[in-house]
């Protein structure tokens, strides 16, 4: 399905923030889904309407996202949204898709590490609701000549695997490269500060050594495994109270399609991405009356 | 003056069809075909030379015929059909002969097209959707085969560096699918149950044999300098495939994939190579826009039409005259003539 086609497949009845009847919004059957709707990153809109279906009592009931500034997401034409990254399991991810995807009906492909890829089941099942494996040529074919809006967490694990100590501290935006896809590709950054995932699965302690020794990036002992116990405790989240706040957006003053950009340039726009989430987010926190009711 | 061209491999699927396209070129004057065996199709006007594997006697024949174009077909990629010392006679000491042939002194060469695979980019996890020609592999090559065509290509691209008065073109060409060749894959899905790993739906990529036939005569008419991906469009995950195929997968954990095919290999049925066991797993496409753009052709195939055609193939079931079949000047064998894989 090609994505013009593939937007208006997304259906959309309502940019409250309550729960509305979602009756009207069945979607069609398909003859086959895996026979027919598969797109070349893997995705699958049936995949990703099941997903959403079983995500939006937890987007709605138990996150009780709020976005702020939602308009600032161009309708259409690519763009790299660009978030703060927390939680031993990323709960920002999917609560950003599934808001954007809902309250916009548009897609949006979510570009993670390529360690997704080599597990078996989670890597398929994470293509199939829209991740990428973050590689600089996928994400400009997206941006570039796809037009499609694609998300990416600069602090990649840095930011998830921060202890709860070390929450709302954003970690080095890797090294820019981010910047660097966005001038290439000619779309603007859409920086969006997110608060209320760090104390969704917040992380105790970590464990170098197991992690070594089974290759992951981190194995984490979670607040959430104390109170509900090691099994539900990895999976549950906390109903932490999600605020999202789209920032403005930032285009770029120089040629798209040039192999190499200034380093400076990169860096320190960059930097200044980084800065303005930060700043964000430490005045969002300073309005927090309470994490879990916000 | 019309075109001399020398194609290797004539006794190949792809030279002897090559050779059956140029002949009804007419801007194709002298066609000279290579090979150690004769050559299984009918050909009109093509002289076959015979030769040994790695073409030793290559420049005395590029001199006597003053060929201004040679075409390599003959290229191993499936490395299932030989041992991998054969291989690397035939991919690198017969590329290395072929290219000191073409620049030996006096040479009247001014094109060649290479026919490579795309398994020169490897398959991993690093790897980016789509493959571009500029793309750098990821992975060390992991088997002989991929070894032998990565030195090949070095041979091109060094051959391309010191004769700047030579096009060279360098068709990396998918995985082939069609009713007429055998291929790895085509004997993975003529098994009673298709091997598969287990959590993994990895996108694949084919060629249809009319897409690669064109595309070869398209760049032998129209020669570019450089890579150039060959595939038909598009991509189809293997689950979908398996589908279609109304077979049943069998899938097998990671862990123990290698060794199950092997197994089966050992009692009687199809070997699968170690590159497309990487190949279930984490899948290729190929970019295609330089293709269209510089070679001029857009493949009229799409992968999941090239599966369509050939599963139905297999099956026995006809294809309708005209619905996907080719329209172009190109006409395909009498299929009933035997064509041994190259």
């Amino acid at each position: 399905v090609p994505p013009s086609e593939r937007k208006t497949q997304v259906k959309t009845t309502t940019r409250a923030l309550v729960p509305v009847p979602r009756a009207a919004e069945e979607p069609e059957p398909l003859a086959d889904p895996r026979e027919s709707d598969v797109d070349e990153w893997g995705r699958s809109e049936h995949m990703r309407e099941i997903a959403r279906r079983l995500f939006d009592p937890m987007y709605r009931r138990w996150f009780r996202a709020e976005w702020e500034g939602l308009e600032k997401i161009p309708v259409d034409g690519g763009a790299l949204l660009v978030a703060n990254h927390a939680a031993a399991i990323p709960s920002d991810a999917p609560v950003i898709m599934h808001g954007i995807e809902t309250e916009l009906g548009r897609p949006v492909y979510g570009l993670a590490e390529y360690i997704f890829r080599d597990l078996p089941v989670v890597g398929t099942m994470w293509s199939r609701v829209g991740g990428v494996t973050a590689q600089p040529d996928n994400a400009y074919r997206l941006l570039r000549e796809q037009k499609q809006l694609v998300l990416v967490f600069p602090e990649g694990t840095k930011g998830t695997s921060k202890n709860y100590t070390e929450r709302y501290n954003l970690r080095r935006f890797g090294r820019g490269g981010f910047v660097e896809i966005a001038m290439r590709a000619g779309v603007p950054i859409v920086p969006i500060a997110v608060m209320g995932a760090e104390e969704s699965m917040p992380i105790v302690f970590k464990l170098p050594g197991v992690a070594k020794a089974l290759g992951m990036p981190y194995v984490p002992i979670t607040a959430n495994m104390m109170v509900f116990g090691p099994l539900l405790g990895s999976v549950l989240y906390f109903p932490a109270k999600f605020k999202l706040k789209v920032l403005d957006p930032i285009s770029f003053d120089v040629a798209p399609n040039q192999p190499r950009y200034s380093r400076s340039k990169v860096m320190d726009e960059s930097e200044g991405i980084r800065e303005k989430i930060q700043e964000a987010l430490y005045e969002m926190l300073r309005e927090r009356r309470s994490v879990w009711f916000g | 003056m019309g075109r001399r061209v020398l194609v290797t491999g004539l006794g190949t699927f792809w030279g002897g069809r090559v050779a059956q396209a140029l002949e009804r070129e007419p801007e194709v004057e002298v066609i000279v075909g290579l090979d150690r065996e004769e050559p299984s199709v009918e050909l009109e006007r093509t002289e076959y030379v015979r030769s040994d594997e790695n073409y030793s006697i290559l420049s005395r024949i590029v001199k006597a015929t003053k060929v201004d174009t040679i075409v390599h077909t003959f290229l191993v990629v499936d490395s299932t059909t030989m041992s991998s010392r054969t291989m690397h006679e035939i991919n690198v000491i017969g590329t290395m002969n072929l290219f000191a042939a073409a620049s030996a002194p006096g040479s009247t060469v001014r094109n060649v097209v290479v026919k490579s695979s795309t398994l020169v980019y490897g398959s991993s996890k690093e790897d980016p959707t789509w493959f571009s020609e500029e793309t750098p592999r990821t992975s060390p090559a992991h088997t002989p085969v991929e070894r032998s065509l990565l030195a090949v290509e070095g041979y091109v691209r060094d051959f391309a560096e010191d004769n700047p008065h030579v096009n060279v073109t360098l068709l990396r060409f998918s995985n082939v699918l069609g009713p007429d060749i055998t291929t790895p894959l085509s004997s993975a899905l003529e098994l009673p149950l298709v091997p598969s790993i287990f959590g993994f739906d990895p996108r694949l990529q084919f060629v249809h044999e009319i897409d690669g036939l064109e595309a070869l005569v398209a760049a032998i008419k129209n020669p570019v300098r450089g890579a150039v991906n060959v595939a038909s469009r598009g991509t189809i995950g293997l689950t979908r495939m398996v589908r279609m195929s109304k077979k049943p997968a069998v899938p097998f954990p990671p862990q123990l994939f290698g060794g199950a095919v092997d197994a089966g290999a050992r009692v009687g049925l199809d070997r699968l190579s170690d590159d497309f066991k990487r190949l279930l797993r984490y899948g290729r496409g190929v970019d295609l826009t330089r293709l269209a753009d510089e070679v001029g052709f857009v493949p009229r195939y799409t992968t999941v039409e090239a599966v369509a055609e050939y599963l139905g193939a297999i099956r026995g079931e006809l294809v309708p005259e005209g619905a996907i079949g080719p329209t172009g000047p190109i006409t395909m064998a009498d299929p009933a003539e035997e064509v041994p894989a190259p």
